[in-house]
């Protein structure tokens, strides 16, 4: 049963790249030259790679000298986490502890987690609420006087569930005790409205492959006043504080691909969430005991949606997602059970079950993603299977003890 | 018919799963987890289902371009196979896991996930001829696993596919490397995937600890050493026994009295035994009418021989052989087969063996099951 057009709603893995950005990048790929290089292919180079920082700057409301373009939202994550730990604790051995929320991405996660038990830092997990959400109290709460806080991380918008936390409260309740906040954004830029300079937050971390740009390309916006110590050295390229030689084509088409997102940020945005409400209320109507995961669909905080506008994460009791995948991917449908490990053995969402979902209900769980090729009709190819994929997958998941 | 292939990350279930496409069926492969902690890397020839075979498995999946899936089955596996396992060794007895695996796990939990899901059919690269409803052993004597399932029902036997039958292993090897399949020289899996570092008496004195015992000379009676556990040990075993009885000769585990921990050995001539009984039987189709002369395979790998079968009052079987057999282990299958060398043996049943008779005159009790 292979259909020629899948149904994508995976975009929150990774979404098409966008026609301009291919355009770009070929273009781009055509010409040789090493951005550090002195002669007039180097600095043709050099002058594509500072164009797609300024661009980038100006779409993510940062300074050009405060983007540092990396392999990606990865190597973003592992350089602000670490690279902040490191810098703050050399400038007072006291800083070892790490303020973290438990529904990070693993790319943070594990850092922090490679951090205490190889450097020593301590962890302090911060209460997540039901929705997903870090709140300013349980921000402040955890920091305390905030004097032996290294560094502090919370994403903008969770990648399984879709909620967004107001990081730009977070920010203010961070520094009210001098600790410096890492957020990723990895979800967040082109979604919902991300102005890292009005945020106030000190590291951000964003990726090209999420919003049509190329993969392994992607940057850490980093505070002209921040310390961070690097991860990987060599040519000093970014700052100091990443090396490695520039990537121009995958720059450039990530700067397009920015742009794009970012100017038609409101519309599409509009779009997904409406195209995203009629998927749930639509699954709701055919398995009435399908539960939303995450912040309700017209939630908001300060800075606009409380949920990623094409985010739908829903339980099915009683059917295993792995099941519920399977069944949808033989009809041409794709989609995702949030979380798989390096053998592709699944676990039960650590999102979920950070906000209280017991396990069963966090292995019966999907993710739909929708993005900037997201019709009606892929609305409608869902809503035309749904019902029988659930029943079946339930009848499946009876013999299981 | 829509089936699914379990695929080990093997040369062998690769090629199964190659095999069911050309036949023009629709196939998902599916790559079974076992284990709880998977070693990342594999290594040599032993244990299985770790992250590198996961890998192997699914790039001849992309290759093939069918769907494929990991499927979590970790913990039917400790409950069904492992635990089973452990168990049977502390009862005095010597299991074999590879045919419980088939039994519960690939034959029945992924069988019955399978159906559910729509599948007609669950596709495996043993060696084993199946047609007609009748499970053969495979062409290749030396790969043949008839034994390993014929512990399935005809039930489990019509949704099963075995593409392998009809050919060697060297074919096999030979499809895989002109398909291009990196596994086409991977090293064959051994012994019990779930001990990768072949120590089953370590293994088992890890999750058993020390029960110390004596051990016997059953020709004088005479306790001529301790063990640290009768788990250590099976009938027939000669080697590790770590007593040495004056007159050189060798001697053999006769057998295994958990209740005591005692340890019975004895020279070959006490090690012969010549009847079999068993507990109750499964048949691979209908039940066939007792008495029956058969041919019997008393263990993995092991000879078969011309027995006849009759039925016990309790409802298992007695299993007169035509040779004395040594070796023969309570826990083990005796897997019944009618011969036929133009078709290959045919798998009749399997019964579990409870105790064993030598020389038709005194009868050694073991523990039943």
């Amino acid at each position: 049963m292979s259909h020629p057009e899948p149904v994508y709603l995976d975009h929150a893995a990774t979404t098409p790249m966008l026609p301009e950005v291919l355009a770009a990048m070929t273009e781009q790929l055509g010409r040789v030259g090493n951005a550090s290089s002195l002669h007039a292919s180097g600095r043709a180079a050099r002058r594509a790679a500072e164009q797609a920082r300024e661009r980038l700057a100006e779409a993510l409301g940062a300074r050009p000298s405060e983007v540092l373009f990396t392999g990606g939202g990865t190597e973003s994550d592992n350089l602000a986490v670490k690279g902040l730990f490191w810098a703050r604790r050399q400038a007072d051995s006291r800083r070892r502890r790490i303020v973290v929320s438990p529904v990070e991405h693993h790319a943070v996660l594990d850092s922090v987690e490679w951090l205490a038990k190889h450097e020593g830092a301590e962890v302090t997990w911060l209460h997540v609420a039901p929705s997903g959400r870090v709140t300013p109290d349980a921000l402040a709460d955890a920091l305390g006087d905030g004097t032996d806080v290294a560094v502090a991380s919370v994403m903008w918008a969770n990648n399984e569930i879709g909620t967004v936390s107001d990081i730009a409260a977070l920010a203010v309740t961070a520094h009210d005790v001098g600790v410096p906040l890492h957020t990723d954004a990895v979800q967040a830029v082109g979604h919902v409205l991300v102005d890292f300079g009005a945020t106030g937050v000190d590291a951000l971390t964003m990726t090209g492959h999420k919003l049509g740009g190329p993969m392994g390309a992607g940057v850490l916006l980093l505070r002209r006043d921040a310390e961070c110590t690097p991860l990987l050295h060599g040519g000093g390229q970014e700052r100091d504080v990443r090396s490695g030689t520039l990537d121009v084509a995958a720059i450039v088409g990530l700067a397009v691909a920015a742009t794009v997102a970012v100017e038609g940020r409101v519309e599409r945005a509009a779009e997904l969430a409406r195209l995203r409400d009629r998927l749930v209320t639509g699954v709701v109507g055919q398995v009435p005991d399908a539960q939303l995961n995450g912040a309700p669909l017209d939630d908001v905080v300060r800075s606009g949606p409380g949920r990623l506008p094409g985010n739908a994460h829903l339980s099915f009791p009683g059917a295993e997602g792995d099941a519920l995948l399977m069944l949808l991917d033989a009809r041409g449908i794709e989609c995702s059970t949030g979380s798989a490990c390096s053998a592709g053995v699944a676990r039960p969402s650590h999102v979920l079950l950070a906000v209280g979902a017991d396990p069963d209900r966090a292995r019966s769980s999907l993710r739909f993603s929708l993005g900037h090729t997201s019709a009606d009709a892929d609305v409608d190819a869902v809503l035309d299977v749904i019902g029988p994929v659930v029943e079946r997958a339930r009848r499946a998941g009876m013999g299981r003890r | 018919m829509r089936v699914l292939a379990a695929m080990s990350g093997g040369v062998d279930s690769a090629v199964a799963a190659a095999l069911a496409v050309d036949a023009g069926h629709d196939v998902t492969g599916v790559h079974l987890a076992l284990s709880p902690d998977r070693q990342t890397l594999r290594s040599g020839a032993r244990g299985c289902c770790s992250v590198e075979d996961a890998h192997d498995a699914r790039r001849v999946a992309d290759e093939l371009g069918i769907p494929f899936y990991v499927w979590d089955l970790a913990d039917r596996f400790r409950e069904d196979v492992v635990e089973d396992f452990v168990a049977e060794y502390a009862a005095g007895r010597t299991p074999n896991p590879c045919l419980r695996c088939n039994e519960k796990i690939k034959f029945t939990a992924v069988l019955d996930r399978a159906r559910a899901l729509g599948f007609d059919a669950v596709v495996t690269g043993h060696h084993a001829r199946l047609a007609d409803g009748e499970l053969r052993r495979s062409v290749d004597a030396a790969k043949d696993q008839s034994y390993v399932l014929g512990v399935l029902t005809p039930e489990q036997l019509a949704a099963a596919v075995f593409p392998l039958g009809g050919m060697t292993k060297d074919r096999v090897r030979e499809i895989a490397a002109q398909r291009g399949f990196a596994v086409a020289g991977k090293a064959d899996s051994h012994d019990i995937c779930f001990i990768p570092d072949g120590d089953t008496r370590g293994f088992l004195a890890r999750r058993l600890g020390s029960r110390p015992g004596p051990v016997v000379d059953a020709a004088t009676g005479a306790t001529v050493g301790e063990h640290d556990g009768t788990y250590g040990f099976t009938v027939g075993q000669r080697r590790g026994l770590g007593v040495s009885v004056g007159d050189q000769r060798p001697r053999y585990v006769l057998g295994i009295e958990p209740v005591t921990r005692t340890v019975t050995i004895g020279t070959a001539d006490l090690a012969g035994v010549e009847v079999v009984v068993t507990g109750a039987p499964t048949w691979t189709g209908a039940a066939p009418e007792l008495p029956v002369r058969a041919e019997v395979q008393l263990r993995a790998h092991g000879a078969p021989v011309p027995c006849e079968v009759t039925a016990n009052a309790d409802g298992g079987l007695r299993i007169a052989l035509q040779e004395q057999q040594r070796g023969v282990a309570a826990g083990q299958s005796a897997v019944l087969y009618e011969p036929d060398a133009e078709r290959g043996d045919r798998v009749l049943g399997q019964a579990a063996i409870h105790t064993t008779g030598e020389r038709g005159e005194t009868v050694r009790h073991y523990p039943l099951a």
